[in-house]
């Protein structure tokens, strides 16, 4: 049985934010479940006493003082916007109303 | 004589006796761009103006009698994930078409106090996601060797404008060998640094704890020069490790390797590789023993689980950072025509933007993270993770580096494995592990394959934060080979600039 459906993959690119085309999700089903059924031999050796590696430095959060420095300006941080209005970046409506 | 195809040291000392002056050299290589990466496709942008006036402007300090850095007035390609003030960054991809960042990342900001002439951006698999180059929204990179091949990837580019005589440095990042890699394929040296030596702040990520930033060059000596130049501690990077860095220049110059103990990892010889590959580095081992080195063999048994857990940890943290590209403040929009709510335009975009193996490890990062299946595939590869890193620290038990073929085959057709991710996959096996670990290493060109005549690559491993040492044995090696041949590996490419 496949482990993972073109079902699957149509909520998982609904939950990522990318449109597909019924053909892309019929190849992207195909290959996920070609990739998984390669990648879960991970699951052979990882038994409950192996504590996981999340990161290669042992570190905890790195904090500086509060003091203002020079950053961008208004204009450069709006410099690569789609769309701008009144000094703001300017979005497509996010609340669906009319 | 001074020329495209000398040595960065050589440039540096030329320049600083002024035999040459920077806008010279610039000229050179920006006329050999012009003249071959039409058969290369190696750079993405070239930024003509912006070289010649950094060029000039490193003259005039020179003139003037000011302190310059060591590769001052010296030029060099950019990978296209760095951000640079005002230049065309794409990362290889259609999302970021026409973006001009509006800062410099900490590693571009370095080259150009460091007087380095930035001569433009180089192609790359979009968002680093391949290794090929193959994935670019840009076409593919032809190997100098043979332009029917790829010179690998993700950082293709950069490796292929250095083997091509564009530039004698450049900048690449490695997530799972996409720098040693395409180094090895291209016959070039290729460093990834220890995790944290290099700041990432403005490399636009890919899989946060495993992306590295690190150089390429033609020898040991150059790449060592750059590795010095980029490195060292950023407060802009919380990642970056705030300590010395490590002396690689003086280690590169070393020239002795007597004492060392040096490990050939089992797992990663033998079966599985292109014979050409094995006699290279069954040579190379001979001339580390003719120098003093003592070999010792080292089993790292969990290896052969670093590919799998690599193929889910990184698509996983890929989901996630890959998540900014939004269509909400830079880069592509598409469908905003006032009907449509901000998800669909989003979702339209990153259909459009991205390409297929951008949205394959998306979705496979998206499904490695989801509850229900976290465990078994996230938290498993974590695991793995684990038990890689033991792996090194047993080995570094018994040997102060270890060795390894950097690519099971040397460089592959242009085609023949973009339809078949998992084998294409298969060309990291022997490079993932040091990402895994945090580690650094060396892909050093050994020799050409018998059987088709291409570059092998050596891949040298330190402990974390001895960079030094894979420099020592690498320089090392670098002139017993040199000696042995008599004359650089790249003499025997082919002239591209031949119609």
């Amino acid at each position: 049985m496949a482990a993972i459906s073109r079902d699957d993959v149509a909520h998982l690119a609904k939950l990522a934010r990318i449109e597909m085309t019924p053909d892309e999700l019929d190849h992207m089903a195909t290959e996920l479940d070609q990739i998984l059924g390669a990648v879960k031999r991970v699951q052979e050796v990882a038994t409950a006493d192996i504590p996981p590696t999340s990161h290669p430095l042992s570190m905890s959060n790195i904090f500086r003082a509060d003091v203002v420095k020079p950053s961008l300006t208004n204009e450069e941080a709006l410099s690569g916007a789609p769309a701008q209005a009144e000094d703001r970046f300017k979005v497509p409506q996010i609340l669906g109303e009319e | 004589m001074t020329n495209i195809y000398s040595t960065a040291a050589e440039m540096a000392a030329a320049l600083d006796k002024k035999e040459i002056t920077s806008v010279e050299l610039t000229k050179a290589h920006l006329e050999r761009i012009s003249a071959v990466d039409g058969k290369l496709n190696a750079f993405l942008h070239v930024d003509n103006q912006g070289a010649l006036e950094q060029a000039a402007a490193v003259d005039a300090k020179r003139a003037k009698g000011e302190s310059l850095s060591p590769l001052a007035g010296v030029p060099i390609a950019v990978k296209d994930i760095l951000a640079q003030k005002g230049i065309p960054t794409t990362a290889g991809s259609k999302i970021l078409e026409g973006w001009r960042p509006p800062y410099d990342s900490t590693v571009v900001a370095k080259l150009k106090a460091a007087g380095v002439v930035i001569l433009g951006k180089t192609n790359m698999d979009e968002f680093a996601m391949g290794s090929s180059t193959e994935n670019s929204a840009y076409g593919t990179t032809q190997n100098p060797w043979d332009l029917t091949r790829t010179p690998g990837g993700s950082s293709g580019g950069s490796a292929a404008a250095v083997a091509g005589f564009e530039a004698p440095l450049a900048i690449g990042t490695d997530t799972g060998g996409s720098i040693r890699q395409p180094a090895a394929l291209t016959g070039i040296v290729g460093v990834k640094p220890t995790y944290g030596g290099v700041s990432r702040y403005g490399v636009i990520a890919y899989s946060s704890s495993l992306d590295q930033v690190g150089p390429f060059a033609r020898t040991v000596l150059d790449t060592a020069l750059l590795h010095e130049a980029i490195a060292g501690h950023d407060e802009r990077d919380s990642t970056s490790i705030d300590a010395p860095v490590p002396q690689v220049v003086a280690a590169a110059k070393r020239l002795d390797v007597k004492g060392m103990k040096i490990g050939v990892i089992k797992e990663l010889s033998g079966s599985g590789f292109q014979a050409g590959v094995s006699a290279r580095i069954n040579e190379s081992i001979e001339l580390l023993v003719a120098a003093g080195a003592e070999i010792v063999e080292v089993s790292c048994p969990n290896f052969e689980y670093a590919l799998a857990a690599y193929y889910l940890i990184a698509p996983s943290e890929a989901s996630s950072n890959l998540a900014r590209f939004d269509s909400m403040r830079y880069g592509l929009r598409v469908g905003d025509d006032g009907s449509k709510g901000a998800e669909e335009v989003m979702s339209a975009t990153r259909e459009a933007g991205f390409g297929k193996e951008v949205k394959r490890r998306i979705i496979l990062g998206t499904y490695a993270l989801s509850s229900g299946y976290y465990d078994a595939y996230y938290g498993s590869a974590q695991k793995v993770r684990t038990l890689v890193k033991r792996d090194f620290e047993n080995a570094f038990t018994k040997a102060d580096v270890l060795i390894s073929p950097v690519t099971p085959t040397t460089a592959f057709k242009i085609g023949e494995k973009s339809n078949d991710p998992v084998a294409m996959y298969l060309s990291d096996i022997a490079t993932i592990p040091v990402n895994m670990a945090g580690i650094g290493g060396m892909s050093l060109p050994v020799g050409l394959a018998d059987e088709d005549g291409l570059p092998v690559g050596l891949q040298i491993m330190a402990p974390f934060m001895k960079d030094d040492l894979f420099y020592r044995v690498g320089g090392t090696l670098e002139a017993a080979l040199l000696s042995k041949w008599g004359k650089p590996i790249l003499s025997n490419a082919p002239d591209l600039a031949v119609k």
